[in-house]
């Protein structure tokens, strides 16, 4: 098992270099330049750009760039924002908890509708139950997010009055960041109704982001299950005399959450696309938000820091799942 | 009173094409501690007449009985509560495909333990050891250390004995046996032919094997039914059906047999197919393959004649 996660990371060292030259090749490739863009409208003199691309380091060939962006990378320095001047990687760790958390609660929405209902898809197959769960698990899964999210804020936020249109917490409480996730900052406050707050806050955010890997979740889950509903062990279960129950929530969707299990780890990957458009739209002070703000500004560092970052957080999710999966599959053992 | 007393059984299932009779107006009689075997062809119905008495056919499948007893309950009138207590308690039953059978994810132990908790109960410790005890009434080595094996850590013919060992576990009266040695090799057959017929003796419970195979019946059988795309075409006892066959379709399997073909350069077969959906044929259903069919044959469906003791389905029994 050991042996399997060092081999493992081992296979993740090339992939993860490619990651490094796509992201530093990326926002180069995108017309614009952060010296022109921090001036502003008042324009730069001539002498002063090349000062301060001097200072930058700009002024040397890409592939030294690149070098030395790896040079710092691997003593965890990802260098120093164009627009805050504070280290990239503050920046990004103080964001990230926001976007875990409200990954993290799309995630478990997205699980805790999704299995079941593909579950109750499959056993109630081709009845008009069936039909109405896929149906609604395709329209989730066609929707986008941009537009889905707006049309909740305009029902729920706007109509209804039910939800708060953006932030992560109201302006009444004050809870002081330990751990950066707000739900359980307050909960570590003992303060209820601040709890309470954030829950309300993080709701519609956390089921626009987990729509799509809801639907994703179901429909696995369905197909799955009307797999391993065909299977000789499941008959054998019968056979037993087991309830219904126990046949369908211990003997097939054991079986079947082997493949499941593999999707929903491929959705943190989508979870954390998605949630660039998610935090844009709730204001959402996470680092989907930041990342959109450092590429309108062209902040080189700050954008090719951030994309290292979540494509290693990726990374190691999959490699978490690759072990996850030989936990429930015990035909594989490393 | 008979263990299991079935009469008229049909079982159709729903196609895309209208209702597929699978098995018509079949009877089945075993009595406690009897050894009954039902033989045909692939495609002739005896799984599914076994598979409807278990209440484990899919949705598609339409059954219906004149009589349904065991133990002289009616078992379609029981709730499914009531009747899931009979199954695997009081009958279980052995399938074709041992390594499929089990449940990749869980241990042979646990998918045993599962079995007594549901209809024995007892303490986890009392089971362990009634679970050890069962994996070595079944023949396998070292039952502390395959207890904690998963099945694909198992051969067939291991599989096979634990799918066994699971079967008697709660010392059942009926145990059914659907063709358990087709997937094994030619040695293993014979072995898990011998266990299940010990078992059978030592916990004296009634057997119903179904196969394919004459040679089988002839070594374990008392009682035979032979079967055909979905009929019944003749029951006998097994030494008069080894010595008077009774319907063509009968004579016609004995004959295949090596041991009877006696020295002839080619085994003799019966040429054709079992015909599926589409392709019955009118009146007798056995005629195309039947080398004594006449025109009468060819238009008229046969009865059993009212004074024949085998129920031989035919116009002119042999």
């Amino acid at each position: 098992m050991f042996k399997f996660v060092l081999v493992k990371l081992a296979q993740l060292i090339p992939t993860f270099i490619g990651v490094t030259i796509v992201a530093f090749a990326f926002i180069r490739l995108l017309p614009g330049d952060p010296i022109l863009l921090m001036a502003g409208e008042r324009g730069i003199s001539p002498e002063r750009y090349a000062q301060l691309e001097a200072q930058l380091g700009f002024d040397r060939s890409p592939i030294i760039q690149y070098f030395d962006f790896l040079a710092n990378l691997v003593q965890g320095d990802l260098g120093t924002s164009l627009v805050t001047h504070a280290p990239v990687m503050e920046e990004f760790l103080s964001r990230f908890p926001a976007t875990v958390e409200l990954s993290a609660f799309a995630l478990a929405f997205a699980i805790i509708i999704g299995l079941p209902a593909g579950v109750i898809a499959a056993t109630r197959r081709g009845t008009s139950i069936d039909h109405t769960v896929m149906g609604i698990s395709l329209t989730g899964y066609s929707m986008p997010i941009f537009w889905w999210g707006l049309l909740l804020i305009m029902f729920f936020s706007s109509t209804l009055g039910w939800t708060p249109v953006s932030g992560r917490i109201s302006y009444l409480y004050f809870v002081d960041s330990v751990t950066g996730f707000m739900t359980i900052d307050t909960l570590l406050a003992g303060d209820w109704a601040a709890f309470l707050s954030a829950l309300h806050y993080l709701i519609l955010p956390a089921i626009v982001l987990g729509t799509i890997p809801m639907a994703v979740i179901a429909r696995q889950t369905r197909s799955s299950m009307l797999e391993v509903l065909g299977e000789d062990y499941v008959r054998t279960a019968r056979a037993k005399g087991l309830s219904n129950f126990r046949v369908i929530m211990v003997h097939t969707l054991r079986n079947a959450l082997i493949t499941v299990v593999t999707v929903i780890g491929l959705q943190v990957g989508v979870l954390l696309a998605g949630a660039i458009l998610t935090e844009t739209i709730f204001s959402w002070p996470g680092i989907g938000k930041w990342m959109i703000d450092a590429i309108s500004r062209r902040d080189y560092p700050a954008v090719q820091g951030g994309l290292v970052l979540i494509a290693f957080i990726v990374m190691i999710v999959n490699l978490l799942v690759d072990v996850a999966y030989g936990i429930i599959n015990p035909r594989i053992r490393y | 009173m008979a263990l299991l007393e079935i009469a008229g059984l049909d079982v159709r299932f729903r196609t895309t094409s209208g209702l597929f009779p699978a098995v018509e107006n079949a009877d089945i009689t075993i009595d406690k501690g009897e050894v009954l075997a039902i033989v045909g062809e692939s495609g002739s119905g005896k799984s599914v007449s076994m598979l409807a008495t278990m209440g484990l056919l899919p949705w598609t499948a339409q059954v219906s009985a004149e009589k349904m007893l065991f133990d002289g309950q009616e078992l379609r009138e029981l709730s499914s509560r009531q009747r899931r207590q009979i199954v695997g308690g009081e009958m279980s039953m052995i399938f074709q495909e041992p390594m499929s059978s089990l449940n990749p994810c869980f241990t042979v132990g646990t998918q045993i333990d599962e079995m007594l908790k549901q209809h024995r109960g007892g303490t986890r410790k009392e089971r362990k050891e009634r679970t050890l005890d069962l994996l070595a009434q079944v023949g396998i080595p070292d039952p502390r250390k395959r207890i904690d094996a998963y099945p694909h850590q198992l051969s067939g013919g291991m599989s096979q004995r634990v799918m066994i060992a699971m079967a008697i576990s709660c010392n059942p009266r009926l145990l059914i046996a659907d063709e358990p040695t087709t997937a094994l090799d030619v040695t293993i057959q014979a072995q898990i032919l011998d266990l299940l017929l010990q078992l059978q003796q030592e916990h004296d419970m009634a057997l119903i094997l179904i196969t394919h195979d004459m040679g089988v019946v002839a070594e374990t059988a008392q009682q035979v039914i032979v079967q055909y795309a979905g009929r019944q075409v003749e029951r006998q006892e097994v030494k008069a059906l080894f010595a008077h066959p009774r319907h063509p379709y009968t004579e016609a399997l004995l004959s295949a047999l090596p041991e009877r073909a006696g020295d002839q350069d080619r085994l003799p077969t019966i040429p054709g197919v079992v015909p599926g959906q589409h392709n019955r044929p009118s009146g007798c259903l056995f005629n195309p393959r039947c080398r004594y069919a006449t025109d009468h044959c060819r238009e008229v469906e046969p009865r059993p004649a009212s004074g024949d003791p085998a129920r031989t389905l035919c116009h002119y029994p042999l």
